[in-house]
């Protein structure tokens, strides 16, 4: 009965782990086609459509300004996240719980909607669409996981070592800087990771606040309305080539730090 | 202590939140109560979407289909999930979800692009059906409702199997000695304790589900194509041909509300007490 | 004599390359109390797995009522276990918890829940059956978990170190209640400690393991008056030891004198290094030129302090002879 059952799972997380993986397998197989058409005959491997993707002028100015937004909103969110975070766990505010609601609040809200309202309101204001914009709405939506993370972290039993700093004569700010910072800054590296992730990902508010020069998922579905192409299977797969570098790179830097 | 000090620090944060997000929900909110046509507030947005069935079919759309999206998703991810944390030896465990969810760090765009190339005309499946013999002529499978369906499948297998994987791992496992102890076969022991103790986690994972898909643009408009809209793909039309920012503000309160809908069912399942 | 109830018959147990329980073999009667007693890594509580079903051992029998059931799982002993964490089940109430095993022998719910309010007055809890595992106090889930045990009326009730989670004052109340529950109900009990003072109060069988192997075996009274191993004298309750020529004398830290009385013989001579006031008794340590430790109990008014120079006596009767 038992050798049944494990045969049986096997059978289905394979299949399970087949239907996962579909997709992906297609995507960068076909990006290596050296026919214009990413569809069965497979006839490469070509790496024709990876040049092509590098000499396009409008994806790599694209692929700069993720990076650009990607870097500055997680920046922003999780500096205010983290003062903000610091803010409620050091000190009694009135109506405290409110505040942080209000400030996590975010989270609840679909990325379409949040996007919409921007629009409408820099619409009203007479701001012009930009990466500006969207870097604003990326804050938008990562200050509030910022926080969140962050507010988490911030314990009880650090309030003794910052207590010990002020006793030797530190200032509000070094304690900040020299105490609080680097205690949290696993924290703050979660949430700067976690940010930069969904930032360099997000579609939607790219999408409506942005014009000419404009993100890589923007560009990428700007592509797509030349149909079935080689070419965004090339980039597709440069894009998750470059995060799974990345995951990898977080993952050892975490398991650096075992010895803490 | 400096009195302002605390406020210097949660201002910022806070003055972002209201300038850029409750803010911008006024706006909408003011301009849904306008019309495109001119003259001054009024309930014609809504009328119209409450009264035009090309209009509020695309709720009843988006709601059976992220109905369906959820129940399959729920069917396949939780079988999934008990195999990873029950058969898989411990040690395994950890990259067995790495693998499971490896896939998904291809951007979410890209993503529904490479299920519109596995599920076109001469896409890798119909190929191999039409290879085997099972079908003379490619089936329709992209531009449909089932590709939509099967492109949001994908992703939230993946996201519920990590919820529920959570909730089995962090379940005591006196619990289940202790239903075996008083007699319970291996069937019963899933049925009274460890299904109910695993709800919590099927529930956020659902809600989650319900959350995220209701919203999204992406996968409809790509996978399901205009033959049938949902309420993201209405939205972004009445923004690009149309221009009509107070019908898309309406609309986008409308889904809102459903969301908040939603949370309030939801949120007596998002906690039990641990004993 | 009347037939064991559960038999132990030469059980080894090893976890990889580690053995657990060497060669162990017991007897347990019908309606006793047995304690296992024994430090951290004594095997007593893999023994105990394996009473209960839960580890098959690598060698050896388990028979319960007369029948083999070394390799059959928990569901289908005549055993229950009351857990370390009591394993209540959250999402149901009281009652539900108390009436799941009945519930797994398809008793109607009526039957169900009359005997399992029946359960919970035995255990002192009549009125929590509509209640939530939250809400209630430690010792009240212990209870729970006890009447939940006892539902279903097993053979042996086995009880994985049932009190540690409770603080001093209500676990000598517990082990109060636990003796008396076990005497109405009249179902054997085979319990695990660490704590010899609960061993004490509880058994009237006491197994002494170390290292995987039974030490000593008896009642309470006689392991502490009689130990017959170095090891039971000094786990079990204190001891002073004194090496001799070829053995070992243990003397109870009560039977030991700081003088030389009438019918005492003299141990030597020590120096007192610590007197720590315990309530009733002072508990005195002392050392000898030769490093011969003393550990005495001396009623509280004896007039003695650090430093003092005192006699350890005893009486002949009062030295126990343990085999090297």
């Amino acid at each position: 009965m038992r050798a049944a059952i494990k045969f049986l799972s096997a059978g289905y997380a394979a299949a399970i782990y087949a239907f996962i993986f579909l997709p992906v397998i297609v995507l960068v197989v076909f990006s290596l086609q050296s026919t214009a058409f990413p569809i069965p005959p497979f006839t490469g491997p070509s790496l024709r459509w990876y040049k092509a993707v590098l000499g396009d002028a409008r994806l790599t100015s694209a692929l700069a300004n993720s990076l650009l937004v990607a870097a500055l909103s997680s920046f922003i969110a999780a500096a205010l996240g983290f003062l903000a975070a610091w803010g409620f766990a050091r000190f009694t505010l009135p109506g405290s719980a409110l505040l942080r609601g209000l400030i996590t609040l975010p989270l609840t809200v679909s990325y379409l909607i949040i996007g919409m309202g921007l629009l409408v309101l820099f619409n009203w204001a007479g701001l012009p669409k930009s990466l500006t914009a969207a870097g604003i709405g990326h804050v938008v939506i990562n200050l509030p996981l910022c926080f969140a993370i962050i507010y988490s972290q911030m314990g009880d039993h650090q309030i003794n070592i910052e207590r010990a700093a002020r006793d030797l004569g530190a200032r509000e700010w070094q304690v900040l800087t020299m105490v609080t910072l680097p205690i949290m800054w696993p924290a703050i590296f979660a949430s700067l990771f976690l940010s930069m992730t969904f930032s360099w990902d997000e579609f939607v508010i790219s999408f409506l606040l942005t014009r000419f020069d404009t993100t890589l998922p923007v560009e990428i579905w700007n592509l797509l309305r030349s149909g079935l192409n080689p070419k965004t299977n090339a980039v597709g797969s440069m894009v998750f080539g470059v995060s799974v570098l990345l995951a990898i790179a977080f993952e050892l830097i975490l398991l650096r730090r075992k010895p803490a | 202590m400096d009195r302002a000090l605390p406020w210097a620090l949660v201002g910022p944060a806070l003055l972002w939140t209201v300038a850029f997000f409750v803010l911008p929900f006024l706006a909408m909110g003011l301009l849904s109560l306008t019309s495109q046509d001119g003259g001054g507030l009024t309930f014609a947005n809504y009328a119209q979407f409450f009264t035009d069935p090309s209009y509020y079919r695309a709720l009843t759309n988006s709601l059976e289909v992220t109905a369906l999206v959820t129940v399959i998703s729920i069917l396949l991810a939780y079988p999934f999930a008990w195999i990873l944390a029950e058969q898989v030896p411990e040690r395994w465990q950890r990259l067995a979800l790495l693998l499971a969810v490896l896939p998904f760090w291809t951007s979410y765009v890209v993503r529904s692009y490479s299920w519109l190339l596995v599920l076109a005309e001469q896409g890798v499946i119909n190929d191999a059906l039409t290879g085997v013999g099972l079908v003379a002529e490619p089936v329709q499978l992209a531009n449909t409702r089932t590709a939509t369906i099967i492109g949001f499948v994908h992703f939230f297998v993946m996201l519920l199997t990590l919820t529920i994987f959570a909730s089995l791992k962090q379940l005591s496992p006196s619990y289940r000695k202790a239903a075996a102890d008083l007699g319970a076969s291996p069937l019963r022991v899933f049925v009274h304790v460890i299904l109910p103790l695993t709800l919590p986690g099927i529930m956020v994972g659902a809600f989650l589900t319900f959350v995220l898909a209701i919203g999204d643009y992406i996968t409809p408009q790509i996978l399901g194509g205009n033959n049938e809209l949902l309420m993201p793909q209405l939205i972004m039309m009445q923004i690009g041909r149309r221009g009509d920012f107070p019908l898309a503000s309406a609309l986008s309160l409308i889904l809102m509300a459903v969301v908040t809908v939603a949370y309030i069912a939801c949120a007596r399942w998002l906690k039990i007490e641990r004993a | 004599m009347s037939e064991a109830l559960v038999e132990v018959r030469n059980v080894s147990h090893r976890f990889g390359a580690t053995e657990v329980l060497a060669d162990v073999s017991l007897s347990i009667a019908p309606g006793s109390y047995t304690v296992l007693l024994g430090p951290s890594g004594s095997g007593k509580t893999t023994l105990l797995s394996i009473l209960g079903g839960f580890l098959v051992p690598s060698k050896g029998k388990v028979f319960i009522r007369g029948e083999d059931c070394t390799a059959l799982p928990p569901a289908k002993r005549p055993t229950t276990t009351v857990f370390q964490d009591y394993a209540l089940f959250p999402h149901m109430s009281v009652g539900g918890n108390v009436g799941f095993g009945l519930r797994m022998r398809r008793v109607a719910r009526d039957e169900r829940d009359r005997l399992a309010r029946e359960v919970l007055a035995i255990v002192g809890l009549p009125e929590a059956f509509g209640r939530r595992p939250h809400q209630l106090s430690g010792g009240q889930r212990q209870r729970v978990a006890l009447a939940r045990a006892l539902a279903v009326e097993p053979a042996v009730l086995l009880l994985d170190e049932p009190l540690g989670a409770l603080d001093l004052k209500l676990r000598r109340q517990m082990q109060d209640e636990l003796k008396a529950i076990q005497q109405r109900v009249g179902t054997a009990f085979i319990h695990v400690t660490h704590d010899q003072e609960e061993a004490m109060a509880l058994a009237n069988h006491c197994v002494v393991l170390n290292r995987g192997r039974i030490e000593d075996e008896g009642p309470p009274e006689r392991i502490y008056l009689r130990p017959t191993s170095r090891f039971s004298a000094t786990f079990m309750g204190e001891s002073t030891i004194m090496p001799t020529a070829d053995a070992w004398l243990a003397i109870r830290p009560e039977h030991l004198r700081l003088s030389r009385e009438p019918g005492t013989t003299r141990l030597g001579e020590a120096r007192v290094t610590a007197v720590v006031f315990q309530g009733g008794f002072k508990r005195v340590t002392a050392e000898a030129t030769d490093g011969q430790a003393f550990i005495a109990k001396v009623p509280a008014e004896t007039n003695v302090a650090p430093g003092d120079k005192v006699a350890p006596s005893c009486r002949a009767e009062d030295m126990i002879h343990l085999e090297r």
